[in-house]
C-alpha cells in the first residue's frame, strides 16, 4: 500500500507555504503594532528629557505586553443607550480594514527558504494588479469603523469626535490618491511589485532611481495625507485627549479600546509601508535586495514610522478648522499641480 | 467553484438589499447596503473586472455611503417614522404608491426570470486580459465616451455647487 502523502487532498507544498506567510505577516503586524506602542513611549520620553518604561523587561521592551494584558483583565463596559450590534462591531471594522490593508503589499523579492521550498515563494500575501487601488478602497472602508464608534456611543463627544475624523479622512483621501496617481504615472502600473521593480539601479552609480528624489512634492503631499488618514498628530484633533476626552473611543474600554489603538498603528504601518513601496525603493537595497530584502523594507519602514512619532511629539496640534482649510485649500490644489506636472514631464521626457 | 461563488455572493446581495428596505433602524439599512455593495463588488470581479469591483468600493462603499452614513446620523432618527402617528391622507397617497410600484416590480420580476439561463464563464485569459485592463478603460474612457465622461464631471461639479449655495442660505 503507497503512503498517501499530502498531495493527494489537493494539499500543495506551495499552499502550505502560503498559509505559513500569511501567518507570520499577521504575527508580524501584531508584533510591530506591540513594539510601536515601546517606541512611541520610549522616544517621547526622550524627546521630553526623560528615560520612559525602564522596568518591565530590558529597556521596557515588555511594556506594550503589559499594557494588552491589563487591557485584557478590564471590564468590558458598554453604555445602556448604545446601539448594541454597532458598537461591537465598529472595533471590528476598524482592525479589520487595517489588516486587510496590507495584504497587497510585497515587502521582498523571491525566497525558496534556502532550498526548503521547490517554487520561489515570493513575499506578499496576495499579488494583485490594482494593489494601489485595493490599499485606497480598504482605507476608505476604514472611515466606517470610526464613524460607527461615533455614533453607536450615543454620547455627544464620541458622536463629535467620530464625525470630525470622518470628514478629515475623507477630506484628506482626495490629496492622497492624488500623490498616489502621479505615482502610477511614473510608473505605469498599478501594481506593487512593479512599481517597486522600476525603482532598481542607480544613477551615476549610488543614487538609487527611487521616485522620492522625482516626486518630492509628491511624497511630501502622500505622508502629510497618510498622518491625517492615520489621525495621528499634528492632525489628530479628533482624538485629542484635551478636547473631547478621548473623542470616538470614549465610551470604549478593555480589548475594544486595544483594538483601535491596534488598528491605528497598524494603519501607520501600512501608510509607511505604501509609502516605501511607491517613493523609497521598497525592499530594494545597495546590496542582496533578492534575499534580504525584508530587512532594507523593515528598515525603511521603521524609519517613515520614527518619523511619525518624533512628529507626534514634537509639533502642535492642529485646530480642526485649520486642518480641514490645510486639506482642501492647500494640500488639494498642491497635489493636483503635483499631477499636472508629473504628466507633462512624463508626456515630454517620454 | 466559480458558480459556488455567484450564488453565495448573489445570495449576500439579494438578502443585504431586502435588509436595506425592511430594516426599522435608518443606520441598519446604510450598513446592510455597504455589504450589499460589497458583494456586488465580488460579483464584479467573478466577471474578471477587478478595476471596477476596486473602483465600485472606493466611489460607492467608501465615498456615497459615507455621504449616506452622514445624513441619517445627522437627523438622528432612531427607527423610521410610526405609520399610525401619520395624517390619514399621507396614508392614502402612499399606498397608492405601493400599489403601482409593486406591479411594475413584478412584471420586471416576470420578464427577467424568464430570460434565466446559465451564464459560463470564459477561461481564456489573454480575451480576459486585454477587456479588463485598466489601460484599456482609461483609453475607452478619455476617447470613446469622452463627451459622456465630461458631462458627468460637469454634472457631479453643478451638484456639489448647488449643495454648497443652499446650505449657505440657510444659514
Amino acid at each position: 500500500m503507497s503512503q498517501l502523502t499530502l498531495a493527494d487532498f489537493g494539499i500543495s507544498q506551495s499552499l502550505i507555504a502560503h498559509l505559513v506567510l500569511i501567518f507570520v505577516v499577521f504575527q508580524a503586524l501584531v508584533l510591530t503594532s506591540a513594539f510601536m506602542v515601546w517606541m512611541e513611549r520610549k522616544v517621547c520620553a526622550y524627546i521630553q528629557d526623560r528615560e520612559g518604561p525602564n522596568r518591565v523587561g530590558p529597556a521596557g521592551l515588555l511594556q506594550p505586553f503589559a499594557d494588552v494584558i491589563k487591557l485584557v483583565f478590564k471590564e468590558d463596559l458598554r453604555p445602556k443607550a448604545a446601539d448594541t450590534f454597532l458598537f461591537m462591531i465598529a472595533p471590528i471594522i476598524s482592525t479589520a480594514t487595517a489588516f486587510a490593508a496590507f495584504s497587497v503589499v510585497p515587502f521582498g523579492g523571491e525566497t525558496t527558504l534556502f532550498g526548503l521550498l521547490d517554487q520561489p515563494l515570493r513575499l506578499e500575501v496576495t499579488d494583485v494588479n490594482v494593489a494601489v487601488l485595493v490599499i485606497f478602497a480598504v482605507a476608505s472602508m476604514g472611515i466606517y469603523g470610526i464613524v460607527l464608534a461615533g455614533w453607536s456611543s450615543n454620547s455627544k463627544y464620541s458622536l463629535l469626535g467620530g464625525l470630525r475624523s470622518a470628514a478629515q479622512m475623507i477630506s484628506y483621501e482626495l490629496s492622497y490618491g492624488l500623490a498616489l496617481a502621479a505615482v502610477i504615472m511614473l510608473a505605469g502600473s498599478l501594481s506593487l511589485r512593479e512599481i517597486v521593480t522600476n525603482q532598481a539601479g542607480t544613477w551615476w552609480g549610488f543614487i538609487p532611481k527611487w521616485y522620492v528624489f522625482l516626486q518630492p512634492l509628491g511624497f511630501f503631499i502622500y505622508m502629510t495625507a497618510g498622518v491625517a488618514e492615520t489621525n495621528r498628530a499634528p492632525f489628530d484633533f479628533p482624538e485629542a485627549e484635551q478636547e473631547l476626552v478621548a473623542g470616538y473611543h470614549t465610551e470604549y474600554s478593555s480589548m475594544s479600546f486595544a483594538l483601535f489603538f491596534m488598528a491605528e498603528y497598524i494603519n501607520m504601518v501600512t501608510v509607511s509601508a505604501v509609502a516605501t513601496s511607491l517613493y523609497l525603493g521598497g525592499w530594494l537595497g545597495p546590496f542582496a535586495s533578492g534575499t534580504i530584502g525584508w530587512v532594507w523594507f523593515m528598515a525603511k519602514v521603521l524609519l517613515i514610522l520614527f518619523f511619525y512619532v518624533w512628529m507626534r511629539w514634537t509639533l502642535p496640534r492642529y485646530r480642526y478648522d485649520q486642518l480641514m482649510e490645510f486639506g482642501w485649500k492647500w494640500l488639494l490644489p498642491a497635489a493636483v499641480l503635483n499631477l499636472i506636472a508629473t504628466a507633462a514631464l512624463v508626456i515630454w521626457l517620454g | 467553484m466559480d458558480l459556488v461563488t455567484f450564488y453565495i455572493l448573489a445570495a449576500i446581495t439579494v438578502l443585504a438589499s431586502i435588509g436595506v428596505v425592511s430594516s426599522r433602524n435608518p443606520m441598519h439599512s446604510v450598513m446592510l447596503l455597504i455589504v450589499s455593495f460589497g458583494a456586488l463588488a465580488g460579483l464584479y470581479v467573478l466577471l474578471d473586472a477587478p478595476f471596477t469591483a476596486v473602483t465600485q468600493i472606493i466611489v460607492y462603499a467608501g465615498a456615497i455611503m459615507v455621504l449616506f452614513l452622514f445624513v441619517v446620523m445627522l437627523l438622528n432618527q432612531h427607527k423610521e417614522d410610526d405609520p399610525e402617528a401619520m395624517p390619514a391622507s399621507l396614508v392614502r397617497i402612499n399606498s397608492r404608491g405601493f400599489v403601482l410600484l409593486s406591479v411594475l416590480l413584478a412584471v420586471e420580476l416576470a420578464v427577467a426570470l424568464s430570460r434565466i439561463g446559465i451564464t459560463t464563464f470564459t477561461t481564456d485569459a489573454g480575451a480576459v486580459a486585454s477587456i479588463s485592463s485598466v489601460a484599456r478603460i482609461g483609453t475607452a474612457l478619455f476617447t470613446t465616451h469622452a463627451f459622456a465622461f465630461e458631462v458627468t464631471s460637469v454634472l457631479i461639479l453643478v451638484s456639489m455647487v448647488g449643495a454648497v449655495v443652499i446650505a449657505r442660505r440657510e444659514h
